[in-house]
Formats: structure tokens, C-alpha cells, sequence
């Protein structure tokens, strides 16, 4: 099969340097956008009004800017979303810095949930001398501190077992979260004698109204929820980027040995990290079990605390990209919630949409990584 | 003859600005060995990894026997019967080697006892000593080697490229190695080696393609040239070789280590009562064959390790010297005079009751509080923050420059931080310092990178080497320790290096210098020590000693169970 005149290969792969930002920015976006069109050609396989009648594709993908922002609830719930899955993944953040894989701040944040809930069902709502023994206000404090205190217990223990016998922490974290999972049931059931297992609504501990005049009171709830998230990004990204101890990370993260070289105590930072990677955490759990719910169950952070990873990851662990990423995640998800309204179809079909979406995204950090050269014009025939 | 590979313009880009391969064209003749020779980052093994598949070339055309090839693939370059054998090697450590070299082969090679079978053929037909069975995790790295070389042996490899085999070998390895490279070219097959070191290149190879800055210079006959002449071509210009090395200017003993023992992973000695002293204004240097303990010596100065015996005791030279801040906290002061060791510049005693902090302060400024002798300290058992706050100014270049050294992922000002971040009370991190400091070393040094933050993961080795000695001299070491640090490193580079170390000596410091190259450390060293199994031989005068004797001493075997 050998010929005196060979052709180049069709194409053929070669690293590239680094690409200017605005160059990788257009290169996700013509992934999201390829994303979104494989997504509107599987809908119209899959959802049968859409086969019946493919000239409803327009309101397909005006249902997703529909889901978030047509109206004045759905902006606000929109921002609310996307400010607590943020919240988890600022917790993740210095830990996978540190290349430390907590992969469980699901449980992590739970945990935080229910220190929240708890102080709030054994002290809220009691009297003494005919006034309320415990005000709103020192609830709240109360319950800040133990959520901090619960997610900082759940997330050091990995990282002491990990300093101590170099224990894996993917898997440990990740059985955390069924402990945590577990607790909680075993605190319902211990809470609702009646065995429904849930708890309702507890009428203590509310967020005081700060904000007048958005509307709804919870509105207010839920702007002091953002604005609190928002301060967190920031002290978080001062935190990796300006200070010693982010330093410190980074270096644990690319190499122990570096580390230990200049004399950095390794297992001081992992045990350190993970702390305020627990207590972020459980900051996101008092936001939702105090801020939000007033309530636990096994689902309070519903998953939120695994799709969290997604928005790190994506972020390549910067805080301030992560408010684009969450942002994403929340807009696919409430997006695809409105199509499985308008359209009728499964629940199930919102993870399907996230999940070509984020396949594109990620699936084009290789043509950030590598060029692609095709075989320029043919050469004229060399013989020998 | 015809030539078995034949390169024509070949030309490869990496990005815009890296030119690695420019028009090159060279022959490969069966039954030779041709040395491609050059310094570091002229092009040599992106031009071999285009014959053996791992790149495709931009331009040019490569002929097997005089027919056009397609090499697109390590699996195309099988084909056409052309093995390469990487620096790195590609081996699965939980095998055994008759695995290692039967993984990825298709059904019709035969059973693994079969190929066991061949590969004892192989072995006995080229002189190689290896047993199929033995597990990657259990060998050397000569013995790794070997299976790699096996490995595209059987596959039929008739081109056998290699990439500096040598650098992880050791002498006799070395030999052993060149003597089955000479059994496969009588067999009549052809041998490319990569290399820069030139003794080996004299030693073994028939032909030379000298190579530099991405340009084939010449290809020349071995037995008619020189040593000299092939350095004009791969430098391009004549290089002085020659070092300056200076007298030691009072040399006084800076560490001495004492009955120093220490166990390694699996429970043997590491090092074995090692004794040394290392002075000041002198270097010192360690010889010896790699693994022979050289790096547990320095990562135990350090305080990297735990010895199991022993002391490290660091002379620091105060006497009649100001106390700083630098390496004293006030109390520490106060302590000290209190203990009677101070005086005053006129040579009265200091006395520090009644004298308040910020008047003591204003004293250490003005330098007017003064040692009675030098400090001796213990260094065993220390970290190397206890080390550091104790002010003993202790340098270290370790051998693993990326994993231990730098952080890959950060810039050259990012890594300046490495030593010094911690300074101050503030729990944010001064940027200004190291960001001047970095630019200093880039321009002092040569440095050549795009900025200040550009990953050092980018760097070639000896920009990062440089980056490395840059950082550890610049906190003006009374100790630096240096674990082969021009390794991988092209000649200009090297000799920067040997500069640095050379001025750090006239300074004072007392200059730790682990290295291989025998002629180096005759003519850089003052005096010169062997390692050999963990043991340190007596010191000696690196002007006089003559280099069978430390060649005897490297290789001398110990009794066992002493």
C-alpha cells in the first residue's frame, strides 16, 4: 500500500500556547450555543407535542429565558438560586484548591441545616413569664454560630484522618454525607412524634424584614441572602488570591514536597482549610435553614452540594468566574423546569438539557488546549 | 548505500514564536550509530519524536529505505520498524516485564509464555540481563531501561532511537549499555542516540549530527574529529572552559556533621555515620554515583528528615558581629544579655535592665549591641521553619527542581515568594518585593521568559534552574546546599551556574556542591568528599586529588553487615 507520494494526514493535533481571553471566551460561547441547538434537536425526538408541531422550537427556547426572568418572582428566585449554590461552591473552593477533593459538602452543608433547625426547635417559640425567651434576633445568632460550628466539625474530621493516617478524602467526604443524611432522619424522627417525618414550618427565628418596598417580605430575605453571598465571594477571593494563608494552599496544592521544602506544615493547612471549607459550608446551610426553610429534611440541600463541584470546576476554582457558572447552572435548570411545564413531559428532563449543555463546555477546553491543522493544499507530488 | 531513514526539510513550529525544527536534513545508514548531538532546546528530540510518531512535521518528508513514509503515529512508526526509547519511561509498574513488552501486542504474537521465551532470546542474542518475571516496581532504573529497549525489540525494531539514554545511568551502567548498543549495529541494525554529553558521544556513536538552535549545523565522521571541534559547532562560538576558582579566603568550619546516621523507606541506612564539615568561603564538593545518599545527606541539613544518630551543629560567625532583628526576637535578645554574651562597640558589657523596648530597638538599628563569640547551634531535628527562625540563612537547590523546588503553576514572582511570603505581621502577602526581585534574576541571569507571570511549568530547564539558584542566593546564604544542579543543562548555562556558586564562595558562604561530572567538581571544588553507600569518604584536595582515585572511591564495594 505503499505509493512514492504520500498525503499529510487530514488533520492533525498540536498544543496550542495560551489564547488571549477574549478568544476562549468566544470559544464557550459557540459551545453553549452549539449546546443549546443539539439540546432543541434531542427535545424535538424526545417531547412529543414539540415532534407533532416543530414550529413551537421558538417558544422551546423562549421557555428558558421565560424560567428565569419573565416575571418579578422568578428574577427574584433566580438570584436567590443562583446565590446559594454559589455559596456552596465558595466553600469547596479552597479545599480543591488545595487539590483536598471534598466531595462532601452535601452532608457538610446539611449538617449546617440542621444545627440551624435545631436551635431553633429546642429554643424558638418558648416563653418565659409570658415573653419570648428567646428574640428572633438572638435565634438568629444562635443558630449562625451552630450552623458554622456543624459544618466545620463534618468538614474537619476528613481532614484530620487524612493529616493523621493519609486516609482517602474523595470517599470520606462522600460518606459523610450519608451520615449526615441519616442524622437527620434520626432527628425527625426523634422531632415529629406522629411520623410524618416532616417538620413544617417553624414560625421562630425569622429574618427581620431590612429591605421595604420590593414587593413581597421575602424579597427582603432574599436580597439579604444575596448581598451576603456576594460579600462572601469576595472575602473569598481576597482570601486565595491576596493573602499568606492562600498562598499556602496553592502550594500544598501543587506539591507537598514544595511544601515541606520551604517549611510549610502541611497537615496544619489541610486541617485549617478544610475548617473554613466546613464552615462555608455550613454558612450555606444557616442561609437555607434559617434564612429560607426555617425547616429540615433529608432533602434541604437537594444535590446541590454535588452540582456545587460542577460549578468550581467549571470555574477553574476562581470565585469571581463562579457567579457566571452557578448563574448558568441555575438558568439551565430553571429553564428546563418551564419547558417541562409548557411541553409536558418528565422531571427528569432538566438534567438532561444541564447535562449536553455543560458536555459542550467542557468538551471545548480541548480546543482552548489544542489546535486542530487541517492539511493545507496539496503539495506537489515529490518522487524519488 | 542506501540509508535505512533519510529526513528532508523537515521544519516544525511550536506556536508562533518557537521555530524547534528548521529545514533539517539528515541520513541514517543500517549497521551505524549516530550520535544527534546539541545543547538543551536545540531541537533533538522533537525531531526524532516526528520519526517515531509523536508529532507530525509542518513541512519536509521522511523516507524509510528510500520510500516515502507516513508517520502519524507510534503505531505507524512500528510499522515502518522504528522504536524510540523516551526519557521517561512508559511502563506498567504491577507488571512484570514479559507483560510490560506483551501489553498492546495483538493475538498473534503468541502466549505470555512465549513471549517470555523471545524475550530470553533477545536478551541472550544482545547481552541484556533481565528476567521476564520480575515486576516493574522491584527494578532499577538501568533494569527499566532495559525492558523499554526490549520492549521495541521485539516489536522488530530495526531504528532504534534513544533518548538521553544516559543521564539516569550510572559509569558502569553506562558501558554496559554502550556494548549492546555496538552488539545490535554488527547485527546490522541502525542506532540513534540523543545526547550532549560529549565523551559518550566519542565513546560510541560512528557519525555525529551536531544540531543548535533548531538548524542541523554538520554531520561529521566520529574518528575524525574532536571533543573541541564538536563543541565550536554546538555552542557556535568558542566557550571558555575554563572556571575560575579562587583560594578560600580564611576557611572556619560553617557545619560539621557528626556520626550522622540515618535510615531510608525500607529500613536500611541511608546514610551510615557519615562525618563532614563544610566551611565557609569555600565549596565542598560530594562526588559520588546518584543514589549513593547525597540527596538524604542535604534533605537532612535541611530538616527534611530525622536521623536516627548523630548531630548537625551550624556555626554561625557573630563574634564582634551586631545582633539583628533578622534572626532575633527582642526577648531572645534580652535573654542573651542577661546571660552575659554581649557587649557594647567601646567593649563595655550590655545591660538591658531599665531599657525599654523601643530604646532597645533604636540599639539594634544603630548596630551597637555586639556578639562576645560566635553562635553554635544545634540543627538535628529541626524543621525547616525552626531552622529558618533560629536566623541560620540556609540555602537548599534540591535535585527535583519542578516537584520540590518551584511551583510549576506560578510565575517567576510567585515562586520568589516561596522563601519569604511569611515576612511581617500582615496576613496578606507583599507582592512588590518578589516582583522586583524576579525581575532582577531575569535580567541578571538571562532568564528567558515572556513575563514575570508566566507559569515556570513553561520554562526549559536551564531558565528554570537559574530561576531556582536565583531565588536561594538571594537571601545571601551563610549555607548553600546545591543537588546537581546543572543536570539537564546545556554548557552556557551550566557555566552560569558555576559562576554563581564560585561568587556565593568568595562571599563566605560555605558552598555544598553535589555533582556527577568528575572533571566539574575537580575544577570548581576546593576540597572534594565521595559518597558510597551512605558512607562520606575523608576530605580531599580537589587541586591535587587525581580522578582514579575518586573513580576508586565511588566504586569501591562495602562489606555488607558492618
Amino acid at each position: 500500500m505503499q505509493t512514492n507520494r504520500v498525503k499529510a494526514p487530514l488533520v492533525h493535533l498540536s498544543r496550542r500556547d495560551t489564547l488571549p481571553l477574549w478568544h476562549k471566551a468566544v470559544i464557550r460561547l459557540a459551545a453553549f450555543i452549539l449546546g443549546m441547538a443539539v439540546c432543541g434537536l434531542v427535545a424535538l425526538l424526545l417531547i412529543e407535542k414539540l415532534r407533532l408541531d416543530p414550529s413551537r422550537m421558538g417558544e422551546f427556547y423562549q421557555s428558558f429565558i421565560k424560567g428565569s426572568f419573565s416575571t418579578l418572582a422568578r428574577r427574584w428566585k433566580f438570584f436567590k438560586n443562583v446565590a446559594v449554590l454559589l455559596c456552596i461552591a465558595l466553600a469547596l473552593t479552597p479545599a480543591f484548591r488545595m487539590r483536598f477533593w471534598n466531595t462532601g459538602a452535601e452532608g457538610q452543608t446539611l449538617m449546617g441545616v440542621l444545627a440551624a433547625v435545631a436551635v431553633n426547635f429546642y429554643l424558638g417559640g418558648k416563653y418565659t413569664n409570658g415573653r419570648v425567651a428567646w428574640p428572633d434576633w438572638s435565634l438568629l445568632v444562635l443558630m449562625f454560630a451552630a450552623s458554622l460550628i456543624a459544618g466545620a466539625v463534618w468538614g474537619v474530621i476528613p481532614a484530620l484522618f487524612k493529616a493523621r493516617w493519609n486516609t482517602n478524602e474523595t470517599l470520606f467526604t462522600l460518606m459523610m454525607n450519608y451520615v449526615a443524611t441519616f442524622f437527620v432522619s434520626y432527628c425527625l424522627i426523634k422531632w415529629v412524634p406522629s411520623g410524618s417525618s416532616s417538620l413544617g414550618k417553624l414560625s421562630s427565628g425569622k429574618l427581620p424584614t431590612v429591605f421595604t418596598g420590593l414587593g413581597k417580605s421575602q424579597y427582603s430575605d432574599y436580597l439579604l441572602i444575596i448581598i451576603l453571598v456576594g460579600l462572601v465571594t469576595a472575602l473569598v477571593y481576597v482570601y486565595l488570591n491576596y493573602s499568606k494563608h492562600g498562598y499556602e494552599i496553592s502550594v500544598v496544592g501543587e506539591s507537598e514536597r514544595t511544601a515541606r521544602y520551604v517549611g510549610i506544615n502541611v497537615n496544619k493547612v489541610i486541617v485549617r482549610t478544610m475548617l473554613l471549607s466546613g464552615m462555608l459550608c455550613g454558612l450555606a446551610g444557616w442561609i437555607i435553614g434559617a434564612g429560607l426553610d426555617r425547616s429540615v429534611t433529608t432533602e434541604s440541600v437537594g444535590g446541590q452540594g454535588f452540582t456545587a463541584i460542577m460549578v468550581c470546576w467549571l470555574a477553574k476554582f476562581d470565585p469571581i468566574m463562579m457567579i457566571l457558572t452557578s448563574g448558568l447552572i441555575i438558568f439551565l435548570n430553571l429553564g428546563a423546569d418551564q419547558i417541562s411545564t409548557t411541553f409536558d413531559v418528565s422531571g427528569a428532563f432538566p438534567n438532561v438539557i444541564i447535562g449536553i449543555v455543560l458536555f459542550f463546555i467542557i468538551g471545548s477546553e480541548f480546543f482552548i488546549n489544542y489546535k486542530i491543522n487541517f492539511r493545507k493544499k496539496e503539495t506537489p507530488s515529490v518522487t524519488k | 548505500m542506501q540509508p535505512v531513514l533519510e529526513l528532508k526539510h523537515i521544519t516544525k513550529r511550536f506556536g508562533k514564536d518557537v521555530l524547534a525544527n528548521d529545514d533539517v536534513s539528515m541520513e541514517v545508514y543500517p549497521g551505524e550509530v549516530l550520535a544527534i548531538l546539541g545543547e538543551n532546546g536545540c531541537g533533538k528530540t522533537t525531531l526524532m519524536n516526528m520519526v517515531s510518531g509523536i508529532y507530525y512535521p509542518d513541512a519536509g518528508h521522511i523516507y524509510i529505505k528510500g520510500e516515502e513514509a507516513l508517520i502519524r503515529s507510534p503505531r505507524d512508526a512500528y510499522k515502518y520498524n522504528i522504536g524510540m526509547i523516551h526519557q521517561h519511561f512508559k511502563l506498567v509498574d504491577v507488571f512484570s516485564a514479559a507483560e510490560n513488552i506483551a501489553l498492546g501486542l495483538d493475538k498473534t504474537s503468541g502466549s505470555l509464555k512465549q513471549v517470555t521465551d523471545k524475550v530470553s532470546e533477545i536478551s541472550a542474542k544482545y547481552g541484556f540481563n533481565i528476567d521476564p518475571n520480575k515486576k516493574i516496581y522491584d527494578m532499577s532504573v538501568s533494569e527499566k531501561q532495559t525492558v523499554e529497549i526490549i520492549k521495541v525489540l521485539f516489536r522488530g525494531a530495526e531504528i532504534l532511537i534513544l533518548d538521553e539514554p544516559t543521564a539516569v545511568l550510572t559509569l558502569s551502567e553506562i558501558k554496559r549499555l554502550f556494548e549492546i548498543l555496538r552488539n545490535m549495529v554488527a547485527d546490522g541494525k541502525s542506532v540513534i542516540i540523543i545526547t550532549h554529553k560529549l565523551n559518550e558521544v566519542m565513546e560510541v556513536s560512528d557519525r555525529v549530527a551536531v544540531m543548535r538552535k533548531g538548524k542541523h549545523i554538520a554531520t561529521v565522521n566520529t574518528s575524525e574529529t574532536t571533543e573541541s571541534e564538536l563543541t565550536d559547532m554546538m555552542v557556535g562560538r568558542k566557550v571558555d572552559l575554563n572556571i575560575a576558582r579562587t583560594e578560600p579566603v580564611d576557611p572556619r568550619p560553617r557545619i560539621e556533621i557528626r556520626n550522622l546516621s540515618l535510615k531510608d523507606e525500607e529500613g536500611g541506612w541511608a546514610l551510615k555515620e557519615v562525618n563532614l564539615t563544610a566551611c565557609g568561603g569555600e565549596i565542598l564538593g560530594i562526588a559520588g554515583i546518584a543514589g549513593s545518599g547525597q540527596r538524604q545527606l542535604l534533605e537532612a541539613v535541611a530538616g527534611l528528615n530525622r536521623p536516627e544518630t548523630g548531630e548537625i551543629i551550624f556555626t554561625n560567625p557573630k563574634k564582634n558581629k551586631p545582633v539583628t532583628l533578622f534572626h532575633k526576637k527582642l526577648p531572645q535578645i534580652r535573654r542573651l544579655a542577661a546571660e552575659n554574651k554581649l557587649h557594647y562597640p567601646d567593649g563595655k558589657r550590655v545591660n538591658l535592665s531599665g531599657v525599654s523596648d523601643k530604646q532597645l530597638r533604636a540599639l539594634i538599628a544603630e548596630e551597637k549591641l555586639l556578639f562576645d563569640d560566635d553562635e553554635i547551634m544545634s540543627l538535628r531535628d529541626k524543621t525547616p521553619l525552626e531552622i529558618r527562625e533560629l536566623g541560620v540563612k540556609l540555602s537548599f537547590v534540591p535535585e527535583d527542581r519542578l516537584g520540590m523546588g518551584l511551583v510549576g503553576d506560578m510565575g517567576i514572582s510567585g515562586n520568589m515568594m516561596l522563601r519569604s511570603y511569611r515576612k511581617g505581621k500582615s496576613m496578606f502577602l507583599n507582592f512588590k518585593k518578589p516582583k522586583a526581585l524576579g525581575e532582577e534574576i531575569i535580567k541578571e541571569l538571562e532568564v528567558v521568559t515572556p513575563s514575570v507571570r508566566t507559569p515556570v511549568r513553561r520554562l526549559s530547564g536551564g531558565n528554570l534552574q537559574k530561576v531556582l539558584v536565583g531565588r536561594e542566593i538571594s537571601s545571601s546564604p551563610k549555607v548553600l546546599m546545591a543537588a546537581y544542579p546543572v543536570r539537564g543543562l546545556d554548557i552556557n548555562s551550566s557555566y552560569t551556574i558555576y559562576n554563581l556558586l564560585a561568587k556565593q564562595k568568595s562571599l563566605g558562604t560555605a558552598v555544598i556542591y553535589v555533582g556527577e561530572d568528575l572533571d566539574v567538581l575537580m575544577e570548581l571544588c576546593d576540597r572534594i568528599v565521595v559518597m558510597n553507600s551512605g558512607r562520606v569518604s575523608e576530605p580531599l584536595d580537589a587541586r591535587s586529588v587525581k580522578k582514579e582515585e575518586l573513580g576508586r572511591l565511588m566504586t569501591v564495594s562495602h562489606r555488607e553487615g558492618e
